[in-house]
């Protein structure tokens, strides 16, 4: 039990029992990648949201790349980020706002080792409240020998809307998710 | 059917000890949590590490994003002999982390993993680690940096398993 709760503090500042803890959906990506990665008909059964993936694109001529999130199919300036970042010699922190996405993850890109996907894990407190806009928080990296980052990312989405859809793709352009990625949903209720 | 998340094992040390390993590990989960609460026992003051599966090769590299109290700062090591998993302790600062293994058992990525930790007098740490293989995680051998250093007494690694659907 004090494990579990330790888990929850740092996993996702969730303190839960084990069996609150279920899976919704997966996605692992194909033989010729995937533009985006959708969860849709997401319900109001749960009290937050946990996705976790490792991923990679086919950006060219990087070894990194940005995952970006929309919420409920919104394209509108309605987004806001910060990030603290570590890229092995310094730290760095950075944000924006009025933006139509929030980036929430680092991913690693064409040119990084083969067989390198950046793990992460984002969490969505208290989605479907609909007293309080959105927000979100990720720890995510892309070590790759030599090279990489690892980021503590928080997201606002200015709408008091339930959580009922959850699009990824990459932010830095029409690059792919490469085959072997993989997305997976969970609810903590 | 497993559940979706549970304890795969937990070790208490009722001694110092230079290390713990879960090992057996099947592949019955898509992820591993690894969730640890340690000091070690004497000094220099070393970093957590992890070496998986035995191997021994310098095939383990880490990037760290740490902070002090006063400034943040960020670190790295490429072609280890293990990968770090948390900030130093010390004997008498506790250091608490959780470590995330996504998709362990595929056979076609490199195994990598996200970690999110402190220590009570260094402070918290962040570290994206790679392992380049592509075996499935089957055992975890955690350790200090370093030689001659053990973890303390009451020093607690519980590793869980979530099941995606």
């Amino acid at each position: 039990m004090i494990a579990n709760q330790i888990a929850g503090l740092l996993t996702g500042g969730v303190v839960a029992p084990l069996s609150s803890y279920e899976s919704i959906a997966t996605v692992t990506v194909g033989a010729g990648g995937a533009a985006n990665v959708e969860f849709t008909g997401i319900s109001g059964s749960y009290s937050h949201l946990q996705i976790r993936f490792i991923a990679r694109t086919a950006r060219a001529s990087f070894p990194d790349d940005n995952l970006a999130i929309q919420l409920n199919g919104n394209t509108g300036s309605n987004y806001a980020q910060h990030q603290l970042n570590g890229n092995g010699s310094a730290a760095s922190a950075g944000g924006g706002s009025t933006l139509t996405d929030m980036r929430l993850g680092r991913l690693t890109g064409s040119t990084a080792l083969t067989g390198n996907f950046a793990p992460g894990v984002i969490d969505i407190l208290d989605y479907s409240n609909t007293n309080k806009n959105r927000t979100l928080r990720s720890l995510s990296g892309n070590d790759n020998n030599g090279a990489g980052d690892v980021t503590l990312m928080s997201g606002l989405y200015q709408s008091t809307t339930a959580v009922t859809s959850i699009k990824l793709f990459s932010q830095t352009g029409s690059n792919n998710f490469a085959q072997y990625s993989s997305f997976a949903l969970y609810g903590i209720k | 059917m497993p559940a979706t998340y549970e304890p795969i094992a937990t070790t208490t040390l009722g001694s110092v000890a230079s290390s713990v390993t879960f090992s057996s590990i099947t592949g019955t989960y898509t992820d591993l949590l690894l969730v640890i609460a340690v000091k070690q026992s004497g000094t220099p003051q070393r970093w957590t590490s992890i070496r998986l599966n035995s191997d021994s090769g310098t095939n383990y590299s880490y990037t760290s994003l740490e902070g002090n109290g006063s400034t943040a700062g960020s670190y790295r090591e490429s072609n280890q002999t293990r990968g770090a998993i948390n900030f130093k302790t010390s004997p008498t600062d506790w250091g608490q982390n959780t470590v995330h293994f996504q998709n362990y058992s595929n056979t076609t990525t490199f195994k990598t993993w996200i970690s999110r930790g402190d220590a009570a007098a260094q402070g918290p740490v962040a570290i994206a680690g790679l392992y380049r293989s592509t075996s499935a995680i089957t055992s975890m051998l955690i350790t200090l940096e370093g030689s001659g250093q053990n973890f303390d007494t009451g020093s607690t690694f519980t590793l869980y398993g979530i099941k995606a659907a």
